[in-house]
């Protein structure tokens, strides 16, 4: 069972607090957009092994929601962060990076 | 036959009988005894039948890992089945029963399958699925069906109590053996918080049974000043009998407690579900001696050596007079020298190894004992107990040399580390070729939230199998986890005494040569009757994975989960496919190590805790007129208030009736309310529902609709905008949470520069609808300083004021197609105004009425219901909503998604009015018929109902339902099947039934 870091709260939060929200840092796309962009933006999603970026909410907790970097292979957690971003932030890529060397944001 | 010694037993007190019954049959034990030993000690040998053929099977273990000895405990509201009679500890009065035998243990019926192996080899189930198929159903089926199963499910509901305990742990240690204590101690010593936990009720593991001497001292020394030691440590807690079930991501433990098995007259609860987080964990779990695969090692009296090393040495129980013991390794010769000890007979020791020269061994040989080197047991003679074995060559094929008679035979096939733990949240393993074993392979622990290891394995669990290395394991492991933590800690350990001894020798078969006829009575799998020939056929038959070859065989499937059959069945899968054990690699180890009761898993949650249930400041009220409640949500709500010798029906038909033509009242506390307040809110609230909300002018009502991104309608309500920049949106009963968190996911998450807060304040007010001819009589009456007239307060308008002296709120809306005002009042004063609100309109005859009739009336007016017209696929544009969706937005959520080529599919179904036309009313969840039938031969349909109800108003059976091309169909009969295989022909109609003007309600 997950534990991550609140970062609104600070708490380290059993899995039981939290409630998931699949991929993070999504571009939404409204009226106006392609057939493509839009079912990218609501049915595509990667699902790597390996680093993956992912929206959390602290729902039985202070109630905010954030985002967290996470390996979905070995469960290690790179870092929680603010849900207000629109990309994962410096500190975050080079927390990851010291972990796993091989990897890129591209990939 | 076996028997209680006159002397001996350290665990048991002769002075303490305990009376207790097997199959109705009294018999005597002693405190400190387990079932197991009880029964061996009154000579009970049979203790079971095996799953597929019924043979007879005694106990072949001592502890955890027993695989036969399963007995079903107690009765009635107390009964278990499926417990091990190895881990029971005897009481007075505890009844046993034996089970998977019909009409009695002795004689068993289903014992005609032994005769018939040959018929039920491995894959024998799926093999009965395939052919001919008539015969899974007609002879197969039946036949499995009655004979499989172990224990009878308990039938009463459970009478004892369960609990959860949560605990956090710097260092979790898994085992009270001798390196588990060590770990402890010099874990406690470094300061961190400890948690001990054992499984059995007595510490120090094997290490007394064996004749260990630690520091000079005989163990039981040593364990007893250890645990002094723990147990005066503040940082330290131990607890026995007390199982850690699992291991889970981030240094989650589960760990099961038994408090009241061995004494069920205590108080308390009966289990406790410890849920630790733990920073590190050791696991000091020990190792599980294997069986050696030799024709009739299933008969009774065939145990493990150590096994029958603890019944002599813990209890004072004899197997038999005559004991022959079988092994690859030293570590059995302690049985031999222990049974010797006791003045039993060991007529010889089988050693499958050519020369052996340790110390044990000569031991054994300057005691008398005939030691018999390179040679291996051909069978075992006898079918409900055993009376002899014939021996032969290991190097041969089974040419009998020699024959001993014996009442017992101890085997071992040396020994497994206890891995589980260490494996279930994801630790590797690595084979050790000279113990012939799998280990815990360091370099790939198991690893937690930061990346680095949490599990570290000590002692035997790590394959440390002398007693002086066991120690310095503990203490090491224990170094090792206060570093990870940041505390310094030393190692040291005690001195202990280890024999020398001779390697071991890896026998997977014996002899090694033996054909087919031996190996189909070599039994791997006890429980679930898998034996040598069954995995080897499994492997010619394409099964090569291991994982296969489980499922297939059902090796280790069964309640012991393979704790004795693993790596035996491996090693004969990797005999038969020709290749290494390490390449065939293990199946999965899964929680929980031993099973765990269901009330545990449960806890506290069940009964009237199960769930936290939301109650309305009038619930007691509803209680008291003895209204039938329905769930809502977690909320209770009166689905009606049935009167002395109504039924529901009529009692909501009478609901429905004094509304319409008089006054009703209903509790709408459950509303959701939540307020949408900044500079942004408008903006927002045109983003979040399908018509404009921007334009909403302060004190007026507006109902819209709420979709999620898909396009799909989740929530509907009336928004009430309290001022320019505050809206007040109610949603429905069971929705409010779910649409409060809709909106706080896209305010933080996509337009977190938005200037709007939201608060859910559904608790913070009761809420009335008011409702009826007779409903402003009423408001007036009670005295009010608003103006509540047609003309200062319409339809759709709210107002603020006092009502009797109550705060509160008024809106101008209605469900139910009347005049309607829905108040809300603080919820303190909820049940005062309800009250109030009944006295004053008793001269209406006031009718509190339920959720049923609320639902009949809207469905009267046409109106939808979020759950019965919606489901998840529906968008409002097939609900001939499109009047609410705006045309001039831009935006709104769902929007794009409304656009896609399947939203706007002509063809899609859409909401129409149904009457039957003989008046009944169409079953719920009820398809219109079409003709023909669709790819799969399935009938076709054009419709489905999505309300249906008798309505009072009207005397007859209305409907609503999405049907193909519907609101074009207007006046046409279609049919809607029954469950009975009949239809009933209905008119689609115009959904709105009652008052279609708004004649009623804008008054």
């Amino acid at each position: 069972m997950l534990i991550l870091e609140c970062p609104c709260c600070g708490v380290m939060a059993d899995e039981t607090e939290l409630a998931p929200g699949g991929e993070a840092h999504l571009k939404r796309y409204g009226p106006g957009s392609s057939d493509e962009e839009f079912e990218g933006y609501l049915f595509h999603r990667v699902n790597p092994k390996g680093v993956h970026f992912e929206r959390w909410r602290h729902a039985n907790g202070c109630g905010k929601w954030f985002l967290a970097a996470r390996c979905t292979n070995t469960l290690e957690v790179f870092a929680t962060y603010s849900a207000q971003t629109p990309e994962p932030p410096q500190h975050v890529i080079d927390a990851i990076a010291a972990r796993r060397p091989n990897w890129s944001i591209e990939a | 036959m076996s028997t209680r010694l006159s002397s001996g037993g350290r665990l048991i007190d002769r002075s303490a009988a305990r009376d207790f019954t097997f199959n109705g049959k009294r018999l005597t034990g002693y405190a400190g005894d387990t079932l197991a030993s009880a029964l061996l000690a009154n000579g009970q040998t049979l203790m079971g039948r095996s799953f597929k053929y019924h043979r007879p099977r005694g106990v072949v273990a001592s502890g955890a890992e027993e695989p036969n000895a399963l007995m079903g405990i107690g009765k009635g509201s107390r009964f278990e089945p499926n417990q091990r009679a190895t881990t029971t500890e005897l009481f007075d009065g505890l009844e046993a029963e034996s089970q998977n035998h019909w009409p009695s243990l002795e004689f068993d019926v289903g014992a005609v399958n032994n005769s018939l192996a040959m018929f039920f080899p491995a894959g024998f189930y799926y093999k009965t699925f395939m052919f001919p198929r008539p015969a899974w159903k007609h002879l197969f089926e039946p036949i499995v069906r009655h004979s499989a199963g172990l224990g009878k499910a308990p039938k009463d509901r459970d009478a004892d109590r369960y609990e959860h305990f949560y605990a956090f742990v710097d260092v979790m240690i898994v085992g009270g053996g001798i390196a588990g204590l060590q770990a402890a101690l010099t874990a406690g010593a470094s300061g961190a918080r400890v948690l001990l936990v054992e499984q059995t009720a007595h510490w120090g593991g094997r290490a007394p049974v064996d004749g260990v001497e630690i520091d000079g001292q005989p163990a039981d020394e040593w364990i007893k000043s250890a645990l002094q030691t723990l147990e005066g440590m503040d940082n330290v807690r131990v607890r026995s009998r007390t199982m850690a079930s699992g291991v889970y991501d981030h240094g989650y433990v589960l760990a099961y407690e038994r408090l009241t098995d061995h004494a069920p007259e205590m108080d308390g609860p009966r289990h406790r579900l410890w849920r630790i987080r733990a920073k590190q964990v050791i696991t000091a779990t020990g190792a599980l001696e294997r069986p050696l695969s030799f024709a009739g090692n299933d008969i009774p009296g065939v145990m493990l050596a150590s096994a029958v090393r603890d019944y002599v040495v813990n209890w004072g129980v004899s197997p038999g007079d005559r004991t022959v013991v079988v092994t690859n390794n030293d570590d059995a010769y302690r049985t031999a020298l222990a049974l010797h000890g006791a003045g039993l007979a060991v007529p010889a020791i089988v050693d499958a190894r050519a020369t052996v020269t340790g110390d044990l061994p000569e031991a054994a040989r300057a005691a008398g004992i005939r030691v018999l080197t390179g040679t291996g047991i051909a069978s075992v003679k006898g079918k409900k107990a055993v009376t002899g074995v014939t021996l032969c060559a290991q190097a041969g094929e089974g040419a009998v040399t020699d024959e001993i008679a014996c009442e017992a035979v101890a085997m071992s096939g040396g020994w497994s580390p206890v891995v589980h733990l260490w494996s279930h949240c994801g630790g590797k393993l690595t084979w050790d070729a000279d113990q012939a074993c799998f280990r815990p392979d360091h370099d790939r622990a198991p690893t937690s939230h930061d990346g680095k290891p949490f599990v570290t394995a000590a002692g035997a669990a790590d394959g440390v199998l002398g007693s002086a290395d066991a120690l310095a394991s503990g203490s090491n492991a224990a170094v090792a986890v206060a570093e990870a933590l940041g505390l310094s800690a030393t190692a040291s350990a005690p001195s202990a005494n280890d024999p020398a001894e001779t390697p071991m020798e890896a026998v997977w078969i014996m002899p090694q040569g033996a054909g087919p006829a031996k190996r189909m009575k070599m039994w791997l799998d006890y429980q679930n009757d898998v034996k040598v020939s069954d995995v080897r056929l499994a492997a010619q038959e394409g099964y090569e994975s291991v994982e296969h070859t489980k499922r297939y065989t059902t090796l280790g499937m069964a309640t012991d989960q393979g704790k004795l059959s693993n790596i035996n069945g491996l090693a004969t899968l990797a005999s038969a496919l020709n290749d290494e054990i390490p390449n065939v690699g293990t199946t999965t180890f899964r929680p929980p190590y031993t099973p765990i009761s269901m009330g545990a898993i449960a806890g506290e949650a069940r009964g009237d805790v199960f769930q936290p249930l939301r109650r309305t400041p009038m619930h007691a009220w509803h209680e008291e007129q003895g209204a039938y409640m329905e769930p809502v949500g977690h909320w209770r709500r009166p689905y009606c208030y049935p009167k002395a010798g109504e039924t529901h029906e009529q009692a909501v038909h009478r609901e429905v009736l004094a509304t319409r033509n008089s006054l009703g009242l209903l509790d709408a506390s459950t509303l959701g309310k939540i307020i949408v307040k900044g500079p942004d809110a408008g903006r927002f609230m045109d983003m979040l529902y399908t018509n404009m909300m921007s334009t909403l002018k302060p004190g007026k009502c507006r109902y819209g609709l709420m979709c999620n991104e898909n396009g799909f309608l989740m929530d509907d309500g009336v928004v009430a905008r309290i001022d320019e920049d505050t809206f007040l949106v109610h949603t429905t009963s069971g929705g409010a949470e779910h649409t409060h968190g809709h909106m706080e996911d896209w305010l933080q998450c996509e337009w977190w520069d938005w200037k709007v807060h939201t608060v859910n304040v559904t608790e913070q007010y009761a809420q009335v609808a008011v409702v009826g001819p007779n409903a402003r009589k009423l408001l007036e009456k009670l005295g009010t300083d608003m103006d509540l007239s047609a003309e200062a307060l319409p339809f759709m308008g709210f107002a603020t004021g006092k009502i009797g002296g109550f705060n509160t709120r008024v809106f101008r809306i209605s469900f139910s197609g009347e005049l309607s005002f829905e108040i809300a009042v603080p919820a303190s004063q909820g049940r005062a105004f309800w009250d109030a609100l009944h006295e004053a309109g008793a001269e209406w005859n006031a009718t509190a009425y339920g959720t049923e009739a609320l639902h009949i009336m809207r469905a009267e007016k046409g109106f939808i219901m979020i759950g019965d017209e919606t489901d998840g696929t529906v968008i409002p544009q097939d609900l001939g909503l499109g009047w609410a969706i705006s045309k001039k937005k831009e935006d709104y959520l769902g929007k794009r998604a409304q656009e896609r080529s399947h939203m706007t599919d002509p063809t899609r179904w859409k909401l129409v009015g149904l009457e039957t036309v003989d008046g009944s009313v169409i079953p719920d969840g009820s398809y219109a018929v079409a003709s023909g039938t669709n790819a799969n031969g399935q009938g076709n349909t054009q419709g489905r109902i999505t309300s249906t109800y008798h309505s009072p108003t009207l005397g007859k059976g209305i409907a609503m339902g999405l049907v193909l091309n519907g609101p074009d169909r207007m006046g046409e009969v279609i049919e809607f099947n029954k469950v009975d295989g009949t239809t009933v022909p209905a008119k689609i109609v115009n959904p709105v039934f009652y008052d279609p003007d708004g004649e009623k309600q804008n008054v």
